[in-house]
């Protein structure tokens, strides 16, 4: 058995350990590598894993670790945050020399020629990408099955779907992995692949992260997030990445608090933090349609945030139940204009078949898949001439709606609770021919998108042994204090039994004959 | 609102470049017509006096001073292109007439 133990530490340990010299950033890549490669197979987290790029990283971090070292204490605290540790980044995230598919056949074979922004900075910051997690095709989805090469399973189950869209990079830290990933979130695809794999996972303010190669779904409601096993780690990643970017004019110059010094590492002081705060509980996102296990543990979220100071507030959102279809009207027509590039001239996959307007209809109708078809279809008929109006502008208008009602909200609360997805991990398939109830999975996240604010994702128990995610929302701009939520919750939960279980089917991960995601378990007997 | 008829899906699909196969046709007519009556809820909505939202955020114009900044090489910029001939992407002839 080869040993994982380097693999089940926080990034926040991993970065002690490397300056304590207890292990080398190459053992610490070596480890992780080892662990994806021998076990992602059953998983399929990763469309490609650049073993080489990252064990020369890992090597150009001790050799900075070794200097620093001989300087001094003060050279070593100098050193960037994530020096030496591995991370994933979502397969949307364009690098230089690195193959980059946004999960689908038409981007097969592009190669990044310049880094994004978030990826140079993770770079400066030390981090190590090992390589791209597989995701929804173009970020559509809530599953991960619509990616072009396969599905990925989930860890704690793998008949069932690990969430989508960023579900590649929400198993790779679920299965150590990697104990960090970055994800996209236009209406959820953060959030609910961190509940239904059971780590943490963060939505920032719109315009809190540049998009600056970052291939694009839909504009005004994308936004990069982490993925992490702690909300401490968290906020390290988000730390690296956030900021103005002068390549993303939709970048806000606003500053960037200093997350760490914001969120104790004292379990006391964490809880403590809960003291006169008003959460609110809206009560659309408890619902039809909730699991009653979903329920349940949420419910139980709340009363133990009350039991530790914090006042727990009924409000209502009551333009909650317009979300779904205002977010499916602007998302698609978003996409059909961004999607409007891949046109098999520049890059990409490219048929030829007569004229150039021959060679459009081919090459796209051949390099996209069904859901980015459904979609894009969608949102060029929302913007086509006589539906304009009744369609995309009455979304425009809705949205106005949606927004004024967390506005109204946060008037009398500082944050609300409510569950990440309606219900847990569903099996492989079983939404994949019923559009509206895949649709539907993101029912509790989407309205955060269309008002722009931050959202995390932190687990809060099982059901069914299934993980299950504790939604908190807070006003824009206000990670910190989103993150200090999700922080005490982890302080008040610390000694509950859940808290030390690892994923129930990583044993079959380790087993070599366990078939592919999707592959029917009998199908070879 | 509407609902979306064979001939109303084919002229869509060709006005977004993309084209479907008889079989993906006649499986999108029901799955967008689904889709279509959940959006039906909006109408609900009096939104007589509410001004649309395009984006959330406060962010104002943001330029900058109008100068070169390195960039892409010809070569970089053409490295993922299906067919080059010099510094050219090159596409079908698209005026007739043309040499």
């Amino acid at each position: 058995m080869v040993d994982r133990r380097l693999t089940r530490l926080l990034a926040h340990e991993m970065a002690s350990g490397l300056r304590a010299g207890d292990f080398s950033a190459r053992e610490l890549v070596d480890a992780h590598l080892g662990l994806a490669l021998a076990t992602d197979r059953p998983l399929h987290a990763w469309l490609f894993l650049d073993d080489e790029a990252a064990r020369a990283a890992a090597d150009r971090a001790d050799a900075r670790l070794a200097e620093a070292r001989r300087a001094g204490a003060g050279a070593l605290n100098a050193l960037p945050a994530l020096l030496g540790v591995p991370l994933g980044l979502k397969d949307l995230v364009v690098t230089r020399g690195q193959a980059s598919t946004a999960g689908s056949r038409i981007l097969e074979g592009f190669v990044g020629p310049f880094d994004a922004t978030i990826a140079a900075r993770i770079r400066e910051a030390g981090g190590i990408v090992v390589g791209k997690t597989n995701m929804d095709e173009f970020a559509m989805g809530s599953s991960t099955e619509h990616s072009a090469w396969g599905p990925t399973a989930n860890p704690w189950d793998l008949g069932r779907v690990p969430g989508g869209s960023s579900g590649g990079s929400a198993a790779a830290v679920a299965a150590y992995h990697v104990p960090l990933a970055i994800g996209t979130d236009t209406g959820g695809s953060i959030r609910q692949p961190a509940a239904l794999c059971g780590v943490a996972g963060m939505k920032p303010t719109y315009g809190r992260v540049s998009r600056y190669g970052i291939i694009a779904f839909a504009s005004s409601l994308d936004q990069v997030g982490p993925f992490a096993r702690d909300v401490r780690d968290l906020a390290t990643l988000l730390q690296v990445v956030a900021g103005r970017d002068d390549n993303d004019s939709t970048s806000s110059p606003l500053p960037v608090p200093d997350y760490a010094a914001l969120l104790p590492e004292g379990d006391d002081e964490a809880a403590a933090l809960l003291r006169g705060m008003r959460l609110g509980l809206p009560r659309e996102y408890f619902a039809a349609g909730l699991e009653p296990g979903v329920e349940a543990r949420v419910r139980e979220a709340a009363a133990a945030l009350e039991s530790a100071g914090a006042e727990i507030v009924d409000v209502s959102l009551p333009h909650t139940d317009y979300g779904l279809a205002t977010y499916y009207l602007i998302a698609p027509a978003e996409a059909s204009a961004n999607l409007a590039r891949y046109d098999g001239i520049r890059f990409g996959h490219s048929m030829r078949d007569g004229d150039v307007l021959a060679n459009y209809l081919a090459t796209r109708g051949t390099g996209f898949g069904p859901e980015v078809k459904r979609r894009i279809v969608l949102g060029t008929y929302a913007l086509s001439a006589g539906y304009y109006d009744a369609y995309y502008v009455k979304a425009q208008k809705a949205r106005t709606l949606i927004k004024a009602d967390f506005d109204a909200a946060f008037e009398r609360v500082d944050a609300l609770i409510a569950p990440t997805s309606p219900t847990v991990a569903f099996p492989l398939g079983a939404r994949m021919h019923d559009p509206v109830a895949m649709y539907l999975s993101d029912v509790c996240t989407l309205p955060v998108n269309v008002a722009g604010l931050p959202g995390l994702s932190v687990p809060c128990g099982l059901s069914d042994g299934l993980p299950v995610g504790l939604q908190v929302i807070g006003r824009a701009w206000e990670e910190a204090r989103v993150l200090q939520i999700g922080r005490a919750y982890e302080a008040i939960s610390a000694d509950a039994g859940w808290r030390r279980l690892e994923p129930s089917d990583l044993p079959a991960l380790e087993n070599p004959s366990t078939p592919a995601p999707g592959v029917a378990a009998g199908s070879a007997a | 609102m509407a609902t979306l008829s064979r001939t109303d899906l084919e002229h869509v699909a060709f006005l977004a470049r993309l084209a479907l196969t008889s079989e993906e046709l006649g499986l999108l007519e029901g799955q967008l017509n689904h889709i279509l009556e959940q959006y039906r809820v909006l109408s609900e909505l009096d939104t007589g006096s509410i001004p649309p939202t395009a984006q959330v955020i406060e962010v104002e114009n943001i330029l900058r001073d109008d100068v070169a900044r390195p960039s892409l090489t010809p070569d970089e910029a053409l490295a993922g292109a299906p067919e080059r001939q010099d510094d050219y992407f090159v596409v079908p002839v698209v005026v007739e007439g043309a040499d």
